[in-house]
């Protein structure tokens, strides 16, 4: 099983215009649901489902990073994005915030620092969880590592709940949360757009470095052959520690995002939204960025809807149901490559 | 097998051990009726004997010998989907939910009056009388769900088929939670019948023996089941789908109806847990069920050994042991012993904190399992083996091919 590396990093091929005709094809489609999906939701519904669409993408892109490099489902990584949560609310309580900043110098300076902080802090965390936990299990059966992923899981949830108890704890929300747009008689957050915006440009600049950069390039082809590529001269055990470090510090960013949105976090988040981070990475294509990200505002969207029209106690097992009904019909995700099976 | 060869055998001569080892090759049904007789005996006399009487007292420790045995049955379910198959199924607790609730709505009155039909006033006082016909269709009633599943599903590899029980494992407890009117919604149908035995009357709570025995006979059932399927034509089919599907399908596999069938299998006994499961708490809800379940499950058959039947049993029994009996009286044990730091430390806070580590720490040491099945610990340590002894001792191999 050949996981492909996002199709989009693909080398530029001779067919170049059967494959600009293909992405224009997909791109009018993505458009044509943002549009069927804004009328049918409103405004208001439609921001809330792109920012939970934006941190479902974000912790999905981990997911499908870490399995298109050693096809390992990595069940520890939604608890990855929960202890995000917390390492954020952490660093500002810390500090001394506990409500909204109103001076706009010091918000950014206090973002980026947030950002930095905890996306460094998660991404150290999950060098570490892959060291101790994964490599040394490189070459055992697929299903040891499987065990210990949820076993790690299991030991981040309780080392949470140690520290902060089983009940909900409350994160700071330094971004105003009553700043709005308003666009006729439509109120729209800022902060949905900062969320998107920071989503987006992260996972732009997580396309640059996987398509243009060396280590990138060395991700790529660990991917596709991971005895090929250490022949080549690839230091293996370094691209996939960077892997881990790369997706667990887009989790980690996740989880600021989601503390600023929704102000409350608690030990087991990570469960639920890693099993629909992961189903969003396999319904656009496990081992595809690009799908991943797609996966994720599919999802949010699924979600919101679900809520939107009174079924949100539905909302998983609808989620679920889409994606059995996607695997039935497109085995290999939304824009997975229909991979030969290997022999 | 290897238990009655573990048996320390009068003299310990080496011929004599050979000798048990063919007779019980030949005989493998008696062998299972045997072993699992010894198991039956040995069990509750070490629950008399210290350390173990110091923990709790024989009815407590063989309460939890029969709820260790739902968790045996199960893994002896999933191991015929994982272990033999290699289909990963991460949403097997389904499976055990549809069993549980199959037998609810026979045996209750909540589901009785759904269903419009009245078992009590059928059979009066012998109404657990219901419970004997019922692990039949439970897992009848598993299987075809496990079919309705399958069908469309098993095209997928590897991974995608795991996601897809996951979501499935996901899907049913919400369902059971949330269609209120069918399933009484959180809190779940109660009142379930217990099983009646004539001769032995009504089961009930105080007496854990009725149960006790019961559960050793329905394991013993199911494991010459699975040990005399897995070496039948349709065993070494999953087998070779397991190692390679394509060179399995070219080889005159029909590869979609023989995982179909071990998935229905699979499916099949964990109803059978299910309906004992349910006669036994005399509640089935929806909260029973949860990926905890699935994956616990999981974590027996691969610590186990995935592959092999004793195996997988004895990991089973192991890691519901030590979750539900040692962790959760670390507390009182340590008290008794006075060691001042370990004194003071809550282990039921830390239980999951505890199993997790176990569950790494175990992985990490033998990630082949306990009682690896013999072909499976022959690719894992093939370095060691001549090449050209065995085709599977390639090195290219040694990760599980034939996903």
């Amino acid at each position: 099983m050949t996981a492909p590396a996002a199709a989009a990093d693909a080398p530029p091929s001779r067919s170049l215009s059967g494959d600009s005709a293909r992405a224009l094809t997909q791109l009018g489609i993505v458009a044509a649901a943002l549009i069927v999906a804004f009328l049918v939701l409103g405004p208001e519904q439609f921001i809330n489902a792109l920012t939970l669409g934006a941190i479902y993408a974000l912790v999905a892109i981990g997911y499908t990073m870490v399995y298109g490099i050693i096809e390992l489902i990595n069940f520890a990584h939604g608890d990855v994005f929960m202890v995000g949560t917390f390492v954020s609310l952490s660093f500002l309580t810390s500090l001394g915030f506990s409500g909204a900043v109103r001076d706009p110098a010091l918000l950014v300076v206090l973002l980026v620092a947030v950002f930095i902080f905890t996306s460094v802090v998660m991404g150290l965390v999950g060098v570490l969880i892959e060291r101790s936990a994964y490599r040394p299990l490189r070459n055992a059966p697929r299903l040891a590592p499987l065990i210990t992923a949820i076993g790690v899981s299991f030991i981040l949830q309780n080392i949470v709940q140690i520290f902060y108890g089983p009940f909900q704890t409350n994160a700071p929300q330094i971004f105003p949360t009553d700043a709005f747009f308003e666009v006729g008689n439509v109120k729209i957050p800022i902060l949905s757009f900062f969320i998107i915006a920071v989503a987006v440009g992260l996972m732009l600049g997580l396309q640059l470095f996987i398509g243009r950069t060396r280590m990138g390039r060395a991700m790529r082809s660990t991917a596709l052959d991971r005895d090929a590529a250490a022949l080549m001269g690839v230091n293996i055990n370094r691209t996939i520690a960077i892997t881990f470090f790369i997706g667990s510090a887009l989790a980690g960013a996740a989880g600021v995002v989601y503390g600023l949105q929704y102000g409350v976090t608690r030990f087991d988040l990570g469960f639920q939204a890693g099993l629909k981070a992961f189903t969003a990475a396999v319904l656009g294509g496990i081992g595809n960025t690009v799908g991943a990200a797609l996966g994720g505002f599919i999802i949010g969207f699924i979600e919101v809807a679900a809520v939107a029209f009174g079924y949100g106690r539905w909302g998983p097992a609808v989620v679920f149901g889409v994606l059995v009904i996607v695997l039935v019909f497109r085995p290999a995700g939304l824009l997975g490559q229909q991979v030969g099976e290997r022999a | 097998m290897s238990v009655v060869q573990d048996v320390p055998a009068p003299g310990g001569s080496r011929g004599f051990r050979m000798r048990i080892g063919t007779l019980s090759a030949r005989h493998r049904s008696w062998t299972i009726i045997i072993g699992m007789a010894i198991v039956a005996a040995v069990l509750p006399t070490l629950a008399l004997v210290p350390p173990f009487s110091s923990f709790q007292n024989q009815a407590s420790w063989i309460d939890g010998f029969t709820n260790a045995g739902v968790f045996v049955l199960l893994a002896l379910g999933l191991n015929l989907v994982v272990g033999v198959a290699g289909l990963l199924d991460l949403g097997y607790a389904a499976f055990f939910a549809i069993g549980a609730y199959a037998y609810a709505y026979a045996a209750s009155p909540f589901g009785n009056e759904i269903l419009g039909i009245d078992v009590a006033a059928l059979l009066g006082d012998a109404k657990g009388l219901i419970f004997w016909p019922m692990l039949i269709i439970g897992a009848l009633v598993a299987a075809t769900f496990g079919i309705l599943l399958g069908a469309p599903t098993l095209r997928l590899r590897g991974d995608y088929l795991a996601i897809v029980t996951l979501g499935f494992g996901e899907i049913v407890p919400i369902v059971f939670l949330n269609a209120d009117d069918l399933t009484n919604g959180t809190n779940g149908i109660g009142g379930v019948f217990r099983p009646y035995l004539p001769g032995v009357g009504s089961f009930t709570a105080i007496d854990p023996w009725p149960y006790y025995l019961t559960m050793i006979g329905l394991i013993t059932i199911v494991m010459i089941f699975c040990y005399r399927l897995a070496e039948s034509r349709i065993g070494r089919a999953w087998e070779a789908i397991r190692e390679d599907e394509l060179a399995a399908a070219a080889n005159g596999i029909n590869t979609v109806t023989t995982k179909l069938l071990a998935f229905a299998l699979g499916a099949s006994t964990a109803g059978i847990a299910g309906v004992f499961n349910a006669a036994k708490l005399t509640v089935v809800s929806p909260d029973q069920f949860g990926f905890v379940v699935s994956f616990t499950v999981l974590a027996m058959v691969v610590l186990g050994g995935m592959g092999n039947f004793w195996g997988v049993a004895v990991g089973a029994f192991v890691i519901y042991t030590i979750n539900n009996v040692v962790l959760k009286t670390l507390n009182q044990f340590f008290d008794t012993l006075g060691i001042p730091i370990l004194e003071d430390i809550d282990f039921i806070g830390l239980q999951f904190l505890l199993y997790g580590i176990a569950l790494v720490g175990m992985m990490l040491l033998r990630p082949e399992g306990l009682f690896p099945n013999s072909r499976r610990k022959r690719e894992l340590h093939a370095e060691v083996t001549q090449p050209g002894e065995d085709e599977m001792t390639l090195p290219e191999v040694t990760e599980e091919g034939g996903r």
